[in-house]
């Protein structure tokens, strides 16, 4: 499939800083791509040079093959753009400012009712369209910046920041509006809330100091971690706390242990390259046959958070 | 042709929406009024025309035109709303003229509701109205120029104050250029030819000629010309704030 951003040796330095520095990836449609990178990583310049907002010191991007800079016109037809912080106009109102966003994109006829009625609905705007958006509190702000961005129905949707500011019923509503579009186009969000990369993202690219530091599903990032395949026990019993942590820290496969007195759990770390249930196995049969009460036992499938401070050299913790 | 219209629509639809087009238009009405009675002496000259009504116009635009145009640019990259327009499928000229276009157009209505003055000379007099159109063009072609200035001065800061002063010591130049408080700066170096260049680019020497109702292609030229250098300015600031 060809890909339909494709970025080249981006760079953009101010003065002697480099805040991209070379990058170039590839994405395709039916991704949901996650850009991940502490604060100030060139996360937004990024999204600002494929855009167009920001013109690159060198190297070139494209999206369904019209070049950013050449044919940056057809470029943007193809592009919905959520910039960071949602701006809009505050004087205007969400009805009167999607009509202006659906002028420009050159929506008419049956085509534009329905657009319009679509993302009202989606997004949940109907209560406030009339008002103006300067009064909006800053979800609903957020939500007129995506029906902007989703409006055209664009091939490619590029959000920065998407549920910054939203309360997590929003944050729920919108992640559910991202997977729902996911199928047919190419969304590439920007965050540093790591849950919204497992919830949503079927790819992640953590990008620091401007370069790419991975990128994978972040399923297979999480599996970096060394929680990856660690079993979670909670013992319902004080008592027997030292005698469980003991134990578990003698079964073949397991690495070493962490606890935690104040919530009586005991986290059991695989040893690399041991499979996926060995543990989880072996702690269950060894709580049962010493007839320990178990409040709670949970296998891990890494710890998406970990792995990025890991990555990212700690700059975040 | 749409795209401009659509910015067009939005821009002059947004001066509505908020206070800012009903304070300019009563502050444009109210000060247009004293200036011509009280300072121009309308009745006392006892002729029926409106040269203190016009007179007064380009110093009341150098103060109330940048008003209109320090926010133009401005206030779209403070809120930020800038990456959204930029980003959008239009070019900058579209922009730059879509949003020109509007606040010349409000201009023009400010201009329009000022009619009862010339009402009010015909009821007292037999005026030459002929003059009185030309002087009327004349003014909102001043007012186009002031504007234009204005607005590629608002594209280079986020600023509005400073985007406003900016404007008003630049307008202040091209109003006073015939005069030699601005041709002295000039003339103990320069060759004549420059000087006299400069002379020839003040609004009011231009704005005076078409007011006494003599339309000359000359003066039409030359504030098409000074609107179109700053527009083309205007989308050059754009561009270069691009790559900043």
């Amino acid at each position: 499939m060809k890909p339909m951003i494709k970025i080249e040796g981006l760079t953009k330095r101010y003065g002697q800083h480099t805040v991209v520095d070379n990058l170039s990836f590839d994405c395709s449609a039916g991704e949901v791509l996650g850009f991940l990178g502490p604060n100030g990583a060139g996360k937004s310049t990024t999204m600002k040079m494929v855009t167009g907002f920001v013109a690159p010191s060198s190297g070139n991007a494209s999206v369904c093959g019209h070049d950013i800079a050449t044919d940056a016109l057809a470029a943007r037809r193809k592009l919905g753009y959520l910039p960071e912080g949602a701006p809009c106009y505050p004087e205007m109102t969400p009805r009167t400012f999607l009509e202006f966003i659906a002028d420009i994109r050159e929506l008419s006829g049956d085509r534009r009712k329905k657009r319009l009625a679509e993302v009202i609905e989606r997004l949940h705007l109907e209560p406030v369209l009339n008002q103006s958006i300067d009064t909006l509190s800053k979800g609903f702000k957020r939500r007129v910046g995506l029906a902007q961005a989703i409006l055209h129905d664009p091939q490619v949707l590029i959000l920065d920041e998407p549920t910054d500011g939203l309360d997590p019923n929003q944050k729920h509503e919108v992640r559910q509006l991202i997977r729902s579009m996911a199928a047919d186009k190419l969304i590439v969000i920007s965050t540093h809330i790591l849950e919204e990369v497992e919830a949503v993202c079927s790819r992640a690219i953590i990008i620091s100091a401007g370069r790419i530091l991975a990128d994978d599903s972040p399923r297979r990032l999480a599996a970096q971690s060394r929680y990856h395949n660690a079993v979670r026990v909670t013992v319902s019993d004080a008592g027997s706390f030292d005698a469980v942590h003991a134990a578990i820290g003698q079964l073949p496969s397991v690495d070493r242990t962490e606890t935690d007195r104040d919530h009586l759990t005991i986290t059991a770390l695989a040893k690399s390259g041991s499979n996926n249930a060995a543990t989880l196995h072996q702690v269950s049969r060894l709580m049962t046959d010493k007839g320990w009460n178990v409040a709670g036992l949970q296998l891990e499938t890494g710890r998406l958070d970990e792995v990025f401070r890991q990555i990212t050299g700690g700059a975040m913790a | 042709m749409n795209m401009i219209k659509a910015l067009f629509r939005r821009e002059l639809m947004s001066y509505f929406a908020t206070p800012v087009a009903y304070v300019f238009i009563v502050i444009f009405l109210v000060l247009m009024g004293t200036f011509t009675f009280y300072l121009g002496g309308f009745y006392e000259r006892g002729q029926a025309d409106l040269m203190p009504f016009f007179s007064f116009h380009p110093w009341l635009y150098l103060f109330l035109v940048p008003a209109i145009a320090m926010r133009l640019w401005a206030e779209e990259r403070k809120t930020g709303s800038v990456e959204l327009l930029m980003t959008l499928p239009i070019t900058a000229w579209q922009a730059v003229l879509g949003k020109y276009l509007a606040a010349w157009a409000f201009t023009g209505i400010a201009l329009i509701l000022t009619f009862p003055i010339w009402i009010t000379v015909n009821y007292l007099g037999d005026p030459d109205n002929g003059v009185i159109f030309a002087a009327y063009i004349g003014s909102f072609l001043m007012a186009g120029g002031f504007l234009a200035i204005g607005a590629c001065l608002s594209a280079i800061t986020r600023n509005q104050v400073i985007a406003f002063v900016l404007t008003v010591v630049v307008s202040f130049g091209f109003l006073l250029s015939g005069f030699p408080m601005v041709l002295d700066l000039f003339s103990g170096w320069a060759p004549q030819s420059i000087v006299d260049g400069i002379a020839s680019l003040s609004f009011l020497t231009h704005f005076s000629s078409i007011s006494k109702g003599v339309i000359d292609l000359r003066d039409l030229v030359y504030f098409g010309l000074l609107i179109s250098a700053f527009l083309y300015a205007n989308t050059i600031v754009l561009q270069w704030k691009q790559a900043d």
